[in-house]
């Protein structure tokens, strides 16, 4: 027997906020894309936990098609954190101030 | 207090401590590094779980060749000054963190006033051979659709981190 399922929806909720946290707070637009990842990992968690509880393998499938969306998100986003970096020369959230309005 | 249970919350301290290690670094590379960590823990839960096909696809994926493009992109980016601190103010990062709290412990309540919450869970175990059956019966076109995304990330990707031609394209990617 392993934990009840609340325990690992608590721990998987916790890796969310905290992922939450990350992209909120951090002004580094890679540590904001972690985040993110952060709290995709945790849902996948969530979901695998689900899927042991009620015996079914529809939660496993669901974290394939998560891991798909992860990876594409973070190829996308780094291309356009570098691309953004080429245009303005920082990856820092606070100097994309240029549009003046 | 069996075995198992010993193990999962061992993980979890595991994923907790690198996780929070990484979101307060200052250095990116040391935040991948230590994200890496918290990933191949969450490996380890998979297999814990039930889902040894989904641990080695979190090795390889995330902790392979997510965390890798991270690091090949920081270390390809020009070095700036980091961030003197993590939260520049206090406003900044105090309604983030009370928000955090109430939600946290709302989710919690609901959470173990559920009925069945103290019921364990028992071992089990999906053989990649019956998932990957499972998925390309059920679920075959949300794969065709993934495929689709997995391209169109390919092709995007390439569009953006394209080099820039010589003249007059300022305005266009």
């Amino acid at each position: 027997m392993i934990v009840p399922y609340g325990n690992v929806l608590l721990l998987a909720i916790i890796l969310f906020l905290l992922g939450a946290l990350c992209s909120v707070t951090r002004r580094n637009l890679l540590m904001i894309l972690i985040g993110v990842e952060i709290m995709l990992n945790a849902a996948g968690l969530a979901f695998v936990g689900a899927s042991l509880k009620w015996q079914l393998l529809d939660g496993q499938a669901f974290v394939l098609f998560i891991f798909a969306a992860a990876a594409s998100e973070v190829a996308i986003g780094l291309a356009l954190i570098v691309y953004s970096q080429r245009r303005t020369g920082s990856v820092n959230a606070d100097h994309y101030n240029r549009m003046k309005g | 207090m069996t075995l198992y249970s010993i193990i999962f919350y061992v993980l979890a301290v595991i994923i907790l401590v690198s996780t929070v290690l990484a979101i307060i670094q200052r250095f990116l590379i040391n935040a991948v590094v230590y994200l890496i960590l918290s990933f191949l823990a969450t490996g380890l839960l998979f297999y814990l779980l039930g889902a040894p096909f989904l641990a080695v696809l979190e090795v390889i994926i995330y902790a392979g060749a997510i965390m890798v493009l991270f690091l090949f992109i920081v270390m390809t980016l020009p070095i700036e000054q980091p961030e003197r601190r993590i939260m520049e103010t206090l406003g900044q990062g105090l309604p983030v963190v009370i928000l955090s709290v109430i939600s946290f412990f709302i989710a919690g309540i609901l959470i173990f006033e559920a009925p069945g919450s103290k019921i364990s869970l028992s071992t089990g175990m999906a053989t990649p051979a019956a998932f990957g059956q499972f998925v390309f019966k059920t679920y075959w076109f949300p794969v065709e659709i993934a495929s689709f995304l997995l391209l169109i990330g390919l092709v995007g990707a390439l569009y953006l981190g394209r080099r820039e031609s010589k003249k007059g394209s300022e305005d266009r990617p």
